[in-house]
């Protein structure tokens, strides 16, 4: 029995890694899911010959709770929400992982010292990206709108983060660990996980989701120790690291470092330095205009941003774009990468309305086509294509790499008002020569412009 | 029961694993591919699964109780909204 057992995680481990490799390429991405799932289900059926087990109808039970209300909630929630449901998720599995550590710790029976340390270790790990993922989800849901930032902050995490270090390091040495103390550890590596994620932006939160991400795959991999289980070893570690590259390179995408975004509130620093005040004015175009401008125009690049899909637009958009293809017009797809609220968001987005990932380009791959695009259309976009990252020294969002709209020959901004990009910084764009805005609602403006275009 | 070593070689080869597989994958894969990296670690089911299943106390039955939920939310949620991604993206050539 044993060895079937061994044998069936063996299975799953290498399910696991083969899924994910076949999700780094969008033409296998879809069987990847579903080998992944597969070891799974084979893993969890398994689980129920383990030696020497009871409480078989609470495990059920506790199984069809918490399995049907994902099942639900993953089935409604919108794709412009995903962000947020990823990190409910993620919190949950860190949790899992410290329910374990727990149980283990109160049983009391560890074969060696090592796996009492580890078992420590992955309770911390776990604890502080289950609370963290809640309040990210809190975040990103809108049911917390500020960043919570009082003086001495940092000292104070510091304090909270240095208790559950010392109240763990007790728990290793005890060799049979008290409840209360086990207790207070939990309380304060929850609330570190707490504090640690209020001061950080909702601009931020996908990082530091990815992040939780890696954390709550290693605390997995330390309770797999533990509990003597490969499966959960392997998955868990190869997690973790999977975890920790792709928070660096989301990191990357946003040019921040990763310190940065965790010891740093977003916006309270970037101030308002040396702005030029005024950089001439915007001019207006209207839909009719705009509409002749794309359609009799050789070649049209989309910039869709966030705002876009807020304003459910994106379906019109692609509308707009078959219109245009019918016409002759070549259409790309501009995606820049943190459009949306995480890098690959908008893909998703826009595959959700049913835009082929083929016509999607990434930002290396479409900046030197610029300058052969008659018309730049830009959506919801707008931090994004500020030329003043390329430019001003000065500028909080200097040196972030941005789409170099502005090299098009003539640009169309569809906006809903005057306002300011999410980091506050004026867009230059705006006010160049060759810049039109079109002011309005994204879903409107689209359909306006395809009722125009049916009309030439 | 794995043990010292053996147990140190896996963690080491299965990080490397995790790098490799993930390295060199274009910018529109990467919120899938978290979610889905969100979904291998759900297999903190099986885990709680066996804590619960050697649960004494009533205590550690409710915490282990606690664990299964939250492990199968991961697994389940995991799965559904990767899944969900992933059946959007096609190609214009209609293949897959």
């Amino acid at each position: 029995m044993d060895s079937l057992i061994q044998l069936s995680y063996f299975v799953a481990a290498a399910l696991f890694i083969l899924g994910l490799k076949r999700m780094s390429s969008p033409v296998t991405a879809r069987g990847g899911i579903v080998w992944a799932g597969a070891g799974m289900v084979v893993a969890t059926l398994i689980t129920f010959l383990w030696p020497q087990m009871h409480n078989f109808g609470l495990m059920t039970a506790a199984i069809a709770i918490g399995g049907g209300l994902a099942w639900y909630s993953g089935k409604k929630v919108a794709m412009t929400d995903m962000p947020q449901m990823i990190a409910i998720y993620n919190g949950m599995g860190g949790g899992a992982a410290a329910a374990i550590a727990a149980v283990e710790l109160l049983g009391g029976e560890f074969h060696s010292r090592t796996f009492q340390v580890l078992a420590v270790v992955g309770a911390l790990i776990g604890s502080v990206a289950f609370s963290g993922s809640m309040v990210a989800f809190a975040k990103l849901q809108g049911l917390m709108k500020k960043s919570f930032v009082f003086p001495g902050q940092q000292i104070f995490n510091l304090l909270i983060f240095g208790g559950a270090l010392v109240i763990g390091f007790l728990l290793m040495g005890a060799d049979h660990p008290g409840s209360s103390g086990i207790l207070v550890f939990f309380g304060l590596a929850l609330l570190f996980g707490v504090l640690m994620t209020l001061p950080i932006g909702g601009a931020d939160m996908p990082v530091v989701i990815s992040l939780y991400n890696a954390l709550t795959g290693l605390a997995v991999a330390f309770e797999g120790f533990v509990l003597g289980n490969a499966a959960m070893i392997i998955a868990g570690t190869v997690v973790g690291s999977a975890g920790t590259l792709l928070t660096q390179l989301m990191a990357k995408a946003m040019n921040r470092s990763l310190s940065n975004v965790l010891f740093s509130g977003f916006g309270s620093a970037a101030g308002t330095s040396a702005e030029a005040g005024s950089q001439g004015v915007m001019k207006e175009i209207d839909a009719t205009d705009a509409a002749v401008m794309m359609a009799y125009a050789d070649k049209v690049i989309i910039v869709p941003g966030y705002g876009m899909a807020v304003a459910q637009a994106q379906h019109k958009v692609w509308e707009l774009a078959q219109l245009l293809e019918e016409r002759g017009v070549s259409v790309k797809f501009a995606i820049h990468p943190v459009a949306g609220r995480m890098p690959g968001h908008m893909n998703v987005l826009l595959a959700e309305a049913g835009v082929p990932y083929d016509k999607i380009y990434d930002l290396e791959e479409i900046n030197n086509e610029f300058p052969q695009a008659d018309v730049a259309l830009v959506i919801g976009a707008n931090d994004v294509v500020n030329p003043v990252a390329r430019s001003n020294p000065d500028s909080p969002i200097y040196g972030m790499p941005i789409l170099d709209v502005d090299k098009a020959k003539n640009v169309i901004c569809v906006k809903r008002g005057k306002g300011k990009g999410f980091s506050g910084v004026e867009n230059e764009l705006f006010f160049r020569d060759n810049t039109r805005m079109l002011y309005g609602d994204g879903q409107e403006v689209a359909s306006k412009l395809i009722n125009e275009i049916k009309q030439l | 029961m794995i043990e010292g070593f053996t147990a140190l070689y896996i963690f080491m080869l299965a990080g490397f694993t995790g790098y490799e597989v993930i390295s060199r994958v274009p910018v529109i894969l990467h919120t899938p591919l978290m979610s889905g990296s969100n979904f291998v670690h759900g297999i903190v089911l099986v885990g709680a699964m066996v804590a619960l299943g050697q649960a004494d106390t009533t205590l550690e039955r409710v915490i282990g109780f606690i664990g299964v939920i939250l492990g199968a939310g991961n697994a389940v949620g995991g799965y559904v909204v990767t899944e969900r991604m992933l059946e959007m993206f096609k190609s214009s050539k209609g293949a897959r």
